[in-house]
């Protein structure tokens, strides 16, 4: 009781590690967490909820112009058309790139992102850099992630900064009519739907 | 409150490091994030005490610090302020009473999940702005929760869209009812908000921004 050594502050990653695992401990032998709902959740958006979501949205709506249409409209109702809802995507947008405009995504006040269609964010996409620099200069952002738009292309930033969650459409990519909707979502990429990629290219690597 | 989680705009942080390409960086971060959510389900706060909670951490460390260090801060000051463990408790590990809660079973995380917290709200008032209305944001530096960026306090824009009512963050952050306020998103010029000399060309921002926060631009 009242362990006062035990460094309840502490900011090492070892002291954190520890914290956390106290925390954990307490909390469960108070019965208020139940450890296998701690497992389900880490499961569901490390290994079930992810960008191949978002990806077959963006598929249907290149290839389905009547589901397009229902998406730019009611977004959250078009993508739980798909099974896809919930937490962090109750109220959906879709924002859809053009050769006129380029969208990209952040969230400045914190790290919203729409779970139900991306899963949970890449760690860059937390970072004070990223929140900070790309409302400012999302040009030179973008260069960095090896997106260079035209002057004549506008570039438009969506701050996250209530409870809508919003999904970028990029761009299909030339020569790809051919190709199955299943083929179509294999070139969506999750940094495509952020809008720091095109779409038919990998996720960006440094 | 302005704090240091109010990054839009903020200089020298340099690059954005790309090889963080992963969620959970650190093993424990799934522990935070798992705890968090289970946490946030016993229904004894909201979100926007969550955020808040996060925000009041003290800005070196939250600068410092990783993301799920914001989300452990967080937590810790929720389940202490609400009463469900004590200062003791927390330094310890130790329980030192029972709770009058009982823990979510993992059967019903994924309709829990499904449902999430959808935010909309009907209003009977009329909205104040339509699609095309200038507005100008307010200058307000509240100590408490707000979901008004810094850099676009002052700064006039003109309403894209009206995504109807929606729980307002800023009452609902301090434990009070959901009450409803009319969300708008608003479009702003890079120019008007970096200065035309530091803005970078053909650029625009657009932010979700509640009614209260707003007046109309008779400019």
């Amino acid at each position: 009781m009242g362990n006062k050594e035990l460094p309840h502050h502490g900011h090492g990653p070892g002291e954190i590690a520890l914290r956390v695992r106290r925390l954990e401990s307490l909390l469960v032998e108070k019965g208020l967490v139940d450890p296998a709902a701690m497992d389900e959740l880490v499961d569901r958006y490390e290994n079930r909820v992810g960008p191949r979501n978002g990806a077959r949205v963006v598929a249907r709506a290149w290839t389905d112009p009547a589901y397009r249409i229902r998406l730019m409209e009611n977004a959250t109702e078009a993508i739980r058309e798909l099974g896809y809802q919930g937490r962090q995507g109750e109220h959906m947008q879709v924002v859809e790139n053009t050769p006129d405009v380029h969208n990209v995504v952040v969230c400045t006040l914190c790290s919203c992102y729409p779970w139900p269609v991306l899963g949970l964010p890449p760690a860059w996409y937390k970072s004070s850099a990223y929140r900070a620099r790309v409302v400012s200069e999302p040009r030179t952002v973008l260069e960095e992630f090896g997106v260079t738009l035209d002057e004549d292309v506008e570039v438009r930033v969506w701050d996250s900064t209530a409870e809508i969650r919003y999904l970028v459409i990029p761009q299909r990519p030339r020569g790809t009519g051919s190709l199955s909707e299943d083929e179509l979502a294999d070139l969506v990429s999750r940094d495509a739907m952020i809008g720091v990629a095109l779409a038919g290219k990998p996720d960006s690597r440094s | 409150m302005n704090s240091v989680h109010d990054l839009g705009g903020m200089h020298g942080f340099g690059m954005i490091d790309r090889s963080q390409q992963e969620n959970f960086v650190q093993p424990w971060e799934r522990t935070v994030f798992a705890l968090t959510l289970a946490c946030g389900m016993l229904g004894r706060w909201n979100l926007d005490e969550s955020r808040f909670a996060r925000e009041r951490m003290d800005p070196g460390d939250y600068l410092k610090g990783s993301y799920y260090e914001h989300w452990l801060h967080g937590l810790e000051l929720l389940l202490k302020e609400k009463g469900l463990v004590s200062e003791n408790e927390l330094a310890s590990g130790s329980p030192e009473g029972s709770s009058d809660l009982s823990a979510i079973p993992a059967g019903r995380m994924a309709a829990l999940l499904e449902r999430g917290g959808p935010t909309a709200m009907d209003n009977t008032d009329v909205p104040a702005f339509r699609a095309g209305d200038p507005v100008l944001v307010r200058t307000f530096n509240p100590k408490t929760h707000t979901r008004a960026p810094r850099y676009i306090r002052g700064k006039r824009g003109v309403v894209a869209t009206c995504h109807g009512a929606h729980v307002f963050p800023d009452s609902h952050a301090s434990g009070t009812d959901r009450l409803p306020a009319y969300l708008y998103n608003v479009r702003f010029e890079a120019g008007e908000i970096w200065g035309a000399g530091d803005a970078q060309g053909n650029s625009s921002v657009h932010v979700d921004v509640f009614e209260p926060y707003m007046e109309a631009d008779h400019a």
